[in-house]
Protein backbone atom coordinates (compact mmCIF):
# COMPACT_ATOMS: atom_id res chain seq x y z
CA UNK A 1 0.00 0.00 0.00
CA UNK A 2 1.42 3.27 -0.89
CA UNK A 3 -0.27 5.45 0.78
CA UNK A 4 0.53 6.44 4.54
CA UNK A 5 -2.44 5.49 7.18
CA UNK A 6 -0.76 7.91 9.60
CA UNK A 7 -4.31 9.95 10.21
CA UNK A 8 -6.14 6.81 10.63
CA UNK A 9 -3.86 5.55 13.18
CA UNK A 10 -3.61 8.68 15.31
CA UNK A 11 -7.67 9.39 15.11
CA UNK A 12 -7.80 5.46 16.39
CA UNK A 13 -5.17 6.40 19.25
CA UNK A 14 -6.79 9.51 19.87
CA UNK A 15 -10.51 7.86 20.10
CA UNK A 16 -10.16 4.88 21.17
CA UNK A 17 -7.01 4.83 23.50
CA UNK A 18 -5.37 2.37 21.22
CA UNK A 19 -1.26 2.60 21.02
CA UNK A 20 0.77 2.71 17.47
CA UNK A 21 3.95 0.27 17.25
CA UNK A 22 5.68 0.31 14.05
CA UNK A 23 7.71 -2.60 12.82
CA UNK A 24 9.66 -2.65 9.29
CA UNK A 25 7.33 0.36 8.18
CA UNK A 26 4.23 -1.38 9.44
CA UNK A 27 2.10 0.45 12.16
CA UNK A 28 0.07 -1.51 14.05
CA UNK A 29 -2.34 -0.32 16.57
CA UNK A 30 -3.39 -1.72 19.81
CA UNK A 31 -6.79 -1.14 20.87
CA UNK A 32 -8.42 -2.47 24.53
CA UNK A 33 -10.91 -5.28 23.57
CA UNK A 34 -13.99 -3.24 26.00
CA UNK A 35 -13.29 -0.58 22.52
CA UNK A 36 -12.97 -2.65 19.87
CA UNK A 37 -16.42 -3.53 18.72
CA UNK A 38 -16.95 0.34 18.44
CA UNK A 39 -13.17 0.88 16.93
CA UNK A 40 -13.99 -1.60 14.11
CA UNK A 41 -17.51 0.62 13.41
CA UNK A 42 -15.48 4.18 13.21
CA UNK A 43 -12.65 1.78 11.02
CA UNK A 44 -15.66 0.37 8.48
CA UNK A 45 -17.96 3.28 8.54
CA UNK A 46 -15.66 6.66 9.28
CA UNK A 47 -12.19 5.30 7.93
CA UNK A 48 -13.81 3.79 4.56
CA UNK A 49 -12.14 0.22 5.30
CA UNK A 50 -14.43 -1.67 3.70
CA UNK A 51 -12.45 -5.06 3.24
CA UNK A 52 -11.50 -7.22 6.44
CA UNK A 53 -8.66 -8.72 4.26
CA UNK A 54 -8.01 -11.22 7.39
CA UNK A 55 -7.72 -12.24 10.66
CA UNK A 56 -5.80 -14.38 13.23
CA UNK A 57 -4.41 -14.79 16.75
CA UNK A 58 -1.49 -15.49 18.33
CA UNK A 59 -1.21 -17.39 21.73
CA UNK A 60 1.09 -16.08 23.78
CA UNK A 61 1.38 -18.51 26.52
CA UNK A 62 2.52 -18.51 29.53
CA UNK A 63 1.73 -15.28 29.35
CA UNK A 64 -1.34 -14.51 31.62
CA UNK A 65 -2.66 -11.02 30.92
CA UNK A 66 -2.87 -10.94 28.12
CA UNK A 67 -1.98 -14.23 26.82
CA UNK A 68 -3.94 -13.83 23.53
CA UNK A 69 -3.63 -11.12 20.61
CA UNK A 70 -6.54 -11.21 17.79
CA UNK A 71 -4.81 -9.94 14.69
CA UNK A 72 -6.94 -8.15 12.03
CA UNK A 73 -5.80 -6.38 8.77
CA UNK A 74 -8.31 -3.91 7.45
CA UNK A 75 -7.59 -2.83 3.89
CA UNK A 76 -9.39 0.65 2.48
CA UNK A 77 -9.47 -0.11 -1.76
CA UNK A 78 -10.76 3.21 -2.18
CA UNK A 79 -8.28 4.94 0.00
CA UNK A 80 -5.22 2.58 -0.85
CA UNK A 81 -4.49 1.62 2.99
CA UNK A 82 -4.38 -0.92 5.24
CA UNK A 83 -4.18 -0.98 9.08
CA UNK A 84 -3.19 -3.52 11.65
CA UNK A 85 -4.83 -3.72 14.18
CA UNK A 86 -4.55 -5.86 17.63
CA UNK A 87 -6.53 -6.97 20.42
CA UNK A 88 -5.22 -8.21 23.26
CA UNK A 89 -7.34 -10.63 25.51
CA UNK A 90 -7.07 -12.38 28.88
CA UNK A 91 -6.20 -15.76 29.26
CA UNK A 92 -9.11 -16.77 31.63
CA UNK A 93 -12.40 -17.65 29.09
CA UNK A 94 -11.11 -15.17 26.41
CA UNK A 95 -14.29 -13.81 25.16
CA UNK A 96 -14.58 -10.35 21.90
CA UNK A 97 -17.10 -8.73 20.07
CA UNK A 98 -17.55 -10.24 17.00
CA UNK A 99 -17.54 -8.42 13.55
CA UNK A 100 -20.15 -10.62 11.44
CA UNK A 101 -22.40 -7.29 11.28
CA UNK A 102 -19.51 -5.01 9.98
CA UNK A 103 -17.53 -7.92 7.60
CA UNK A 104 -19.95 -10.48 6.28
CA UNK A 105 -16.41 -12.38 6.19
CA UNK A 106 -15.80 -12.00 10.14
CA UNK A 107 -18.40 -14.71 10.53
CA UNK A 108 -16.21 -18.03 9.08
CA UNK A 109 -12.47 -16.51 10.10
CA UNK A 110 -14.47 -16.21 14.15
CA UNK A 111 -15.14 -19.40 13.67
CA UNK A 112 -11.93 -20.83 12.95
CA UNK A 113 -10.36 -18.55 15.49
CA UNK A 114 -12.75 -20.14 18.05
CA UNK A 115 -11.64 -23.59 16.66
CA UNK A 116 -7.71 -23.18 17.03
CA UNK A 117 -7.98 -21.08 20.01
CA UNK A 118 -10.90 -20.95 21.55
CA UNK A 119 -11.80 -17.33 21.86
CA UNK A 120 -15.04 -17.32 22.07
CA UNK A 121 -16.61 -14.51 19.72
CA UNK A 122 -19.82 -12.51 21.49
CA UNK A 123 -22.73 -12.00 19.37
CA UNK A 124 -21.62 -14.45 16.56
CA UNK A 125 -24.75 -16.10 15.13
CA UNK A 126 -22.97 -19.69 14.67
CA UNK A 127 -20.14 -19.71 16.82
CA UNK A 128 -19.46 -23.82 16.04
CA UNK A 129 -16.08 -25.57 14.82
CA UNK A 130 -15.06 -25.04 12.05
CA UNK A 131 -11.94 -26.99 10.51
CA UNK A 132 -11.79 -29.97 13.60
CA UNK A 133 -14.36 -32.43 14.02
CA UNK A 134 -17.48 -31.35 15.70
CA UNK A 135 -16.46 -33.51 18.58
CA UNK A 136 -12.90 -32.34 18.86
CA UNK A 137 -11.34 -31.69 22.56
CA UNK A 138 -8.75 -28.55 22.77
CA UNK A 139 -8.05 -25.98 20.36
CA UNK A 140 -5.35 -26.98 18.82
CA UNK A 141 -3.00 -23.99 18.13
CA UNK A 142 -2.89 -22.99 21.72
CA UNK A 143 0.87 -22.97 23.25
CA UNK A 144 -0.36 -25.42 25.74
CA UNK A 145 -2.10 -28.14 23.63
CA UNK A 146 -0.32 -31.24 23.60
CA UNK A 147 1.67 -31.75 20.36
CA UNK A 148 -0.10 -35.68 20.55
CA UNK A 149 3.34 -37.11 18.52
CA UNK A 150 3.44 -40.13 17.56
CA UNK A 151 6.40 -42.18 17.96
CA UNK A 152 7.70 -43.12 14.61
CA UNK A 153 7.92 -47.01 13.65
CA UNK A 154 11.20 -48.25 13.05
CA UNK A 155 12.39 -52.06 12.63
CA UNK A 156 14.00 -51.45 15.70
CA UNK A 157 11.09 -50.62 17.62
CA UNK A 158 8.62 -52.17 15.23
CA UNK A 159 6.93 -55.10 17.35
CA UNK A 160 6.45 -52.50 20.26
CA UNK A 161 4.72 -49.85 17.83
CA UNK A 162 3.13 -52.93 16.12
CA UNK A 163 1.27 -54.41 19.45
CA UNK A 164 -0.60 -50.64 20.21
CA UNK A 165 -1.58 -49.30 16.90
CA UNK A 166 -4.95 -49.45 16.47
CA UNK A 167 -5.34 -51.82 13.11
CA UNK A 168 -8.85 -51.32 11.22
CA UNK A 169 -10.81 -54.22 11.02
CA UNK A 170 -12.35 -55.61 7.75
CA UNK A 171 -15.69 -55.22 9.02
CA UNK A 172 -17.62 -53.45 11.96
CA UNK A 173 -17.10 -55.83 15.54
CA UNK A 174 -14.63 -58.49 13.97
CA UNK B 1 -4.29 -68.75 -30.86
CA UNK B 2 -3.40 -71.56 -28.94
CA UNK B 3 -6.13 -72.23 -26.66
CA UNK B 4 -7.63 -74.09 -29.41
CA UNK B 5 -4.97 -76.44 -29.52
CA UNK B 6 -4.73 -76.78 -25.26
CA UNK B 7 -9.17 -77.72 -25.54
CA UNK B 8 -8.65 -80.18 -27.69
CA UNK B 9 -10.74 -82.51 -29.54
CA UNK B 10 -13.57 -82.21 -26.06
CA UNK B 11 -13.21 -78.30 -26.28
CA UNK B 12 -13.53 -78.67 -22.42
CA UNK B 13 -10.19 -76.86 -20.45
CA UNK B 14 -9.63 -77.98 -16.71
CA UNK B 15 -8.86 -75.56 -14.02
CA UNK B 16 -8.99 -74.86 -10.42
CA UNK B 17 -11.89 -72.60 -9.43
CA UNK B 18 -9.53 -70.56 -7.07
CA UNK B 19 -7.42 -69.64 -9.99
CA UNK B 20 -10.32 -68.88 -12.12
CA UNK B 21 -11.54 -66.65 -10.01
CA UNK B 22 -8.61 -65.24 -8.49
CA UNK B 23 -7.46 -64.62 -12.18
CA UNK B 24 -10.70 -62.99 -13.29
CA UNK B 25 -10.01 -60.76 -10.09
CA UNK B 26 -7.09 -59.35 -10.97
CA UNK B 27 -8.03 -58.91 -14.56
CA UNK B 28 -10.89 -56.50 -14.26
CA UNK B 29 -10.03 -54.86 -10.90
CA UNK B 30 -11.50 -51.54 -10.51
CA UNK B 31 -10.12 -48.63 -8.70
CA UNK B 32 -12.20 -45.95 -7.01
CA UNK B 33 -11.93 -42.64 -8.07
CA UNK B 34 -10.55 -40.27 -5.52
CA UNK B 35 -7.46 -38.72 -4.17
CA UNK B 36 -6.57 -36.86 -1.19
CA UNK B 37 -3.49 -34.95 -1.87
CA UNK B 38 -0.52 -34.69 -4.14
CA UNK B 39 -0.49 -38.77 -4.62
CA UNK B 40 -3.24 -38.44 -6.34
CA UNK B 41 -1.70 -36.50 -9.44
CA UNK B 42 0.73 -39.39 -9.42
CA UNK B 43 -2.27 -42.01 -9.89
CA UNK B 44 -3.92 -40.19 -12.55
CA UNK B 45 -0.50 -39.89 -13.89
CA UNK B 46 -0.27 -43.48 -13.75
CA UNK B 47 -3.61 -43.98 -15.36
CA UNK B 48 -2.90 -41.76 -18.29
CA UNK B 49 -1.37 -42.37 -21.88
CA UNK B 50 2.40 -42.24 -20.88
CA UNK B 51 2.04 -45.18 -17.91
CA UNK B 52 -1.35 -46.37 -18.77
CA UNK B 53 -2.39 -49.12 -16.33
CA UNK B 54 -5.24 -50.37 -18.18
CA UNK B 55 -2.65 -53.01 -19.61
CA UNK B 56 -3.31 -54.60 -16.36
CA UNK B 57 -6.74 -54.84 -16.97
CA UNK B 58 -7.69 -51.08 -14.25
CA UNK B 59 -8.70 -49.23 -16.92
CA UNK B 60 -12.25 -47.97 -15.24
CA UNK B 61 -11.77 -45.44 -12.14
CA UNK B 62 -15.28 -45.82 -10.95
CA UNK B 63 -16.23 -42.71 -9.29
CA UNK B 64 -18.90 -44.49 -7.26
CA UNK B 65 -17.68 -46.94 -3.89
CA UNK B 66 -20.56 -49.24 -5.34
CA UNK B 67 -18.72 -50.45 -8.39
CA UNK B 68 -15.08 -50.80 -6.81
CA UNK B 69 -12.77 -53.04 -5.71
CA UNK B 70 -9.90 -51.60 -4.83
CA UNK B 71 -9.64 -48.46 -2.88
CA UNK B 72 -6.31 -46.72 -3.65
CA UNK B 73 -5.85 -44.37 -0.82
CA UNK B 74 -3.63 -41.65 -2.40
CA UNK B 75 -2.43 -38.72 0.01
CA UNK B 76 -3.11 -38.29 3.76
CA UNK B 77 -5.58 -38.61 5.74
CA UNK B 78 -6.97 -36.03 8.30
CA UNK B 79 -8.91 -36.59 11.48
CA UNK B 80 -12.11 -35.49 10.24
CA UNK B 81 -11.80 -37.48 6.55
CA UNK B 82 -11.36 -40.64 7.91
CA UNK B 83 -15.10 -41.45 9.02
CA UNK B 84 -15.74 -40.44 5.52
CA UNK B 85 -12.84 -42.85 4.47
CA UNK B 86 -14.25 -45.47 6.34
CA UNK B 87 -17.78 -45.08 4.78
CA UNK B 88 -16.47 -45.59 1.61
CA UNK B 89 -15.08 -48.27 2.04
CA UNK B 90 -18.11 -50.08 4.25
CA UNK B 91 -19.90 -49.48 0.80
CA UNK B 92 -17.64 -51.02 -1.56
CA UNK B 93 -19.27 -54.79 -2.23
CA UNK B 94 -16.82 -57.35 -1.67
CA UNK B 95 -14.40 -58.47 -2.21
CA UNK B 96 -12.41 -55.44 -1.82
CA UNK B 97 -8.76 -54.29 -1.61
CA UNK B 98 -6.94 -51.01 0.02
CA UNK B 99 -3.53 -49.57 -1.05
CA UNK B 100 -2.26 -47.10 0.56
CA UNK B 101 -0.26 -45.26 -1.93
CA UNK B 102 2.90 -42.94 -0.49
CA UNK B 103 4.18 -42.23 2.96
CA UNK B 104 0.95 -40.06 4.27
CA UNK B 105 -0.87 -42.71 3.68
CA UNK B 106 0.60 -45.38 5.26
CA UNK B 107 2.12 -43.93 8.20
CA UNK B 108 1.45 -40.34 8.81
CA UNK B 109 4.71 -39.20 6.45
CA UNK B 110 5.76 -35.94 7.43
CA UNK B 111 2.53 -34.94 9.22
CA UNK B 112 3.35 -36.44 12.50
CA UNK B 113 1.00 -34.33 14.36
CA UNK B 114 -2.69 -34.04 15.83
CA UNK B 115 -4.55 -33.31 12.53
CA UNK B 116 -3.36 -36.39 10.36
CA UNK B 117 -4.03 -39.87 10.96
CA UNK B 118 -0.84 -41.77 11.66
CA UNK B 119 -1.64 -44.44 8.52
CA UNK B 120 -4.66 -44.96 6.99
CA UNK B 121 -4.35 -48.53 8.75
CA UNK B 122 -5.91 -47.41 11.57
CA UNK B 123 -8.89 -46.60 9.89
CA UNK B 124 -9.31 -49.21 7.00
CA UNK B 125 -7.70 -52.43 6.49
CA UNK B 126 -4.49 -51.87 3.61
CA UNK B 127 -3.31 -55.14 1.55
CA UNK B 128 0.12 -53.30 0.13
CA UNK B 129 1.33 -50.19 1.23
CA UNK B 130 3.36 -47.71 -1.42
CA UNK B 131 6.21 -45.77 -0.38
CA UNK B 132 7.83 -42.55 -1.55
CA UNK B 133 6.05 -38.82 -1.56
CA UNK B 134 4.93 -38.91 -4.06
CA UNK B 135 6.04 -42.92 -5.38
CA UNK B 136 5.98 -42.14 -8.79
CA UNK B 137 3.60 -44.23 -11.53
CA UNK B 138 6.17 -47.05 -11.59
CA UNK B 139 6.26 -47.62 -7.87
CA UNK B 140 2.22 -47.39 -7.60
CA UNK B 141 2.10 -49.69 -10.84
CA UNK B 142 4.56 -51.97 -8.78
CA UNK B 143 2.64 -51.84 -5.83
CA UNK B 144 -0.58 -53.12 -7.79
CA UNK B 145 1.15 -55.74 -9.16
CA UNK B 146 2.10 -57.08 -5.37
CA UNK B 147 -1.34 -56.96 -5.01
CA UNK B 148 -2.26 -58.93 -7.84
CA UNK B 149 0.09 -61.40 -6.69
CA UNK B 150 -1.45 -61.45 -3.10
CA UNK B 151 -4.76 -61.71 -4.77
CA UNK B 152 -4.06 -64.82 -7.03
CA UNK B 153 -2.54 -66.75 -3.61
CA UNK B 154 -5.80 -65.95 -2.32
CA UNK B 155 -7.16 -69.55 -1.03
CA UNK B 156 -11.03 -70.26 -1.41
CA UNK B 157 -11.52 -71.53 2.37
CA UNK B 158 -10.68 -67.91 3.26
CA UNK B 159 -13.36 -66.50 1.14
CA UNK B 160 -16.24 -65.39 3.23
Amino acid sequence: MSENNSVVTENLVKQFGGQATEFAGEISVMIAVEKFADAARAIHDEFKFDLMSSMTAVDYWPEENPRFHLVYRFTSIANRQSLNVRVPIAAYAPTAPTLETIYHNANWQEREVFDMFGIQFLGHSDMRRILMPHDWEGHPLRKDYPLGYEEPQFSFNFDEIDVRKPYAKNRRGE
Amino acid sequence: MGLEQKLGNMGVVTARLEDLVNWSRTNAMWPMLFGLACCAIEMMSAQAANYDMSRFGMELMRPSPRQSDLMIVAGRVSRKMAPVLRRLYDQMPDPKWVIAMGDCASCGGVFNNYAVVQGVDEVVPVDVYVAGCPPRPEALIHGVITLHEKVRREKMKDWA
